[in-house]
């Protein structure tokens, strides 16, 4: 009996996905992300000053990322305030977006990324990068690329894109990745569980193909946002 | 640009370190076990002049809802400003709580101690595994020392008594070993121009582009990994490394 993922979702199939940008009107770019029923919401302000001003950085920007779980998000409740496990997302997150700005150009200044789970069903760090990435494009910050981000793992032998819910106790690891797909790097990594070399790098190529995927849905979410406001004026 | 950067870049382009290593060698790592009496087990693990002591403490406490039968693991690690100029007084920053949660991932996820064994009463009573990892001298590369320590410090952890009448853990006697049945190795790969260096110096941390740890098991499968920092890595370089810290990863399981 091979594995049954809900909904007679295929082994290397994604979630349905729904992008919005603009959700937040006060920020200077925001999105909202949801992959099946893990939902995030992303808003970015700045290059704005930063205070207290001696953490300014003559040379650059630095880039401000904050994960935190909405307590309803889950089953049990999350308990509210940084936990361990954010402080390592938020880090995680700043380094997978990093790459695709140019913090350079803002000596001084600070771009803050705000990360919100509302709901939470596997994959919340993923899904709030690809948020993330998506709110920093809105806010018009010069991007070298988008980011994408999805996590893969392997079910009873076979690779599987894109886990949710009770899969990521069935699966023998989990392996998010953040790419950005125009430039063909790979901004995170992450893994746990226990797998053989070769199974590590084919999961990796999988996760590219997703966040393919996702990069076009990205790229579209933008373009319904600044086409629609184009046409109006 | 500047000048140490621009040295540490040039020289690794040309296949050299600042401090004359080749770019797939790692500093001298040097295990000593059982430093500290009253752990339970312990180790100080120096790479070049980095240096780290993992202490394994053990308590008697409530197992989580979720594993009712299997005892707990917490990793910690404290950044004293005594170890670096660039440590500062306060709670765990986030550079803390990435090294533990990595070091507790390799350990966890290779399933290295047998916490079924560490059940006492179902539900109620389990034994609590405590590492802490202490940074002495930051010299670059403090996640391969305190994952080092840490399962150096595992395997030689005795096992307090516990008296069940008087519900109390007794500290002066030490019975069996802790259960553990694999050696879970990280290696951190640093990307500096366009070149994988293994085990980077502090310097070079401060420089690198990227860096990935990759921890392995006894069989070379792959239990744990962690990219960081500002850069990205291509597929090529990925696989590289993975290649590389499999490699590694089998040297420095002998030393334990």
């Amino acid at each position: 009996m091979a594995f049954k993922r809900e909904n007679n979702r295929k082994m290397e199939e994604m979630r349905p996905v729904e992008m919005k940008v603009g959700v937040v009107k006060e920020a200077d770019g925001s999105a909202m992300v949801a992959l099946g029923s893990t939902r995030a919401i992303a808003a970015v302000y700045g290059p704005r000053e930063l205070h207290p001003k001696h953490r300014q950085n003559n040379e650059r920007a630095i880039l401000q990322c904050k994960y935190m779980m909405a307590p309803f998000s889950t089953k049990e409740r999350v308990r509210p305030g940084p936990s361990r496990r954010s402080v390592e997302i938020s880090k995680v997150t700043r380094d997978a977006l990093e790459p695709a700005l140019f913090l350079e150009d803002f000596p001084r200044t600070t771009i803050d990324v705000y990360i919100i789970i509302l709901e939470a069903n596997a994959g919340t760090r993923t899904v709030g990068i690809n948020a993330a990435s998506l709110a920093l494009a809105d806010a018009g910050v010069q991007m070298r690329d988008l980011v994408s981000s999805v996590a893969v793992g392997k079910i009873e032998g076979q690779c599987a894109l894109d886990l949710e819910g009770e899969e990521e106790e069935a699966t023998a690891c989990d392996l998010p990745i953040a790419y950005m797909p125009r430039y063909k790097k790979f901004t995170l990594l992450q893994m746990d569980g226990n797998i053989s070399k070769k199974d590590v790098k084919n999961l990796i190529q999988l996760g590219v193909k997703g966040c393919e995927i996702l990069y076009k849905k990205q790229r579209e979410a933008l373009l319904k946002k600044w086409s629609a406001k184009e046409a109006k004026e | 640009m500047n000048i140490q950067q621009d040295y540490i870049s040039n020289i690794v382009k040309k296949g050299r370190r600042i401090d004359g290593r080749k770019l797939e060698e790692s500093r001298k790592i040097i295990i000593e076990k059982d430093v500290i009496n009253n752990a339970e087990g312990s180790a100080k693990v120096k790479i070049g002049d980095t240096e780290v002591i993992a202490g394994v403490k053990m308590d008697v406490g409530e197992p989580f809802p979720d594993t009712p039968n299997e005892g707990v693991l917490i990793v910690n690690a404290e950044f004293s400003p005594l170890a670096s100029p660039e440590f500062e007084l306060g709670p765990p920053g986030e550079d803390a709580i990435e090294l533990a949660r990595i070091v507790d991932r390799g350990i966890r996820e290779s399933k290295c101690i047998d916490m079924e064994k560490l059940c006492i009463k179902k539900g109620e009573k389990v034994w609590m595994v405590f590492i802490d990892v202490q940074p002495i001298n930051h010299d670059g590369n403090l996640i391969d020392a305190s994952g080092i320590a840490a399962i150096a410090a595992l395997l030689n952890t005795k096992m307090p008594e516990y008296n069940e009448k008087e519900e109390r853990v007794n500290y002066e006697k030490r019975k069996g070993k802790l259960p553990v049945r694999e050696k879970p190795i990280p290696v951190t790969i640093a990307q500096i121009n366009d070149k994988l260096v293994i085990d980077p110096g502090r310097e070079e941390e401060d420089f690198m582009a990227s860096r990935i740890t990759v921890t392995t098991k006894d069989d070379d499968n792959i239990c744990a990994m962690q990219k960081g920092g500002k850069g990205g890595f291509s597929i090529e370089m990925l696989e590289e490394a993975i290649d590389l810290a499999v490699k590694e990863g089998k040297a420095r399981r002998k030393m334990l």
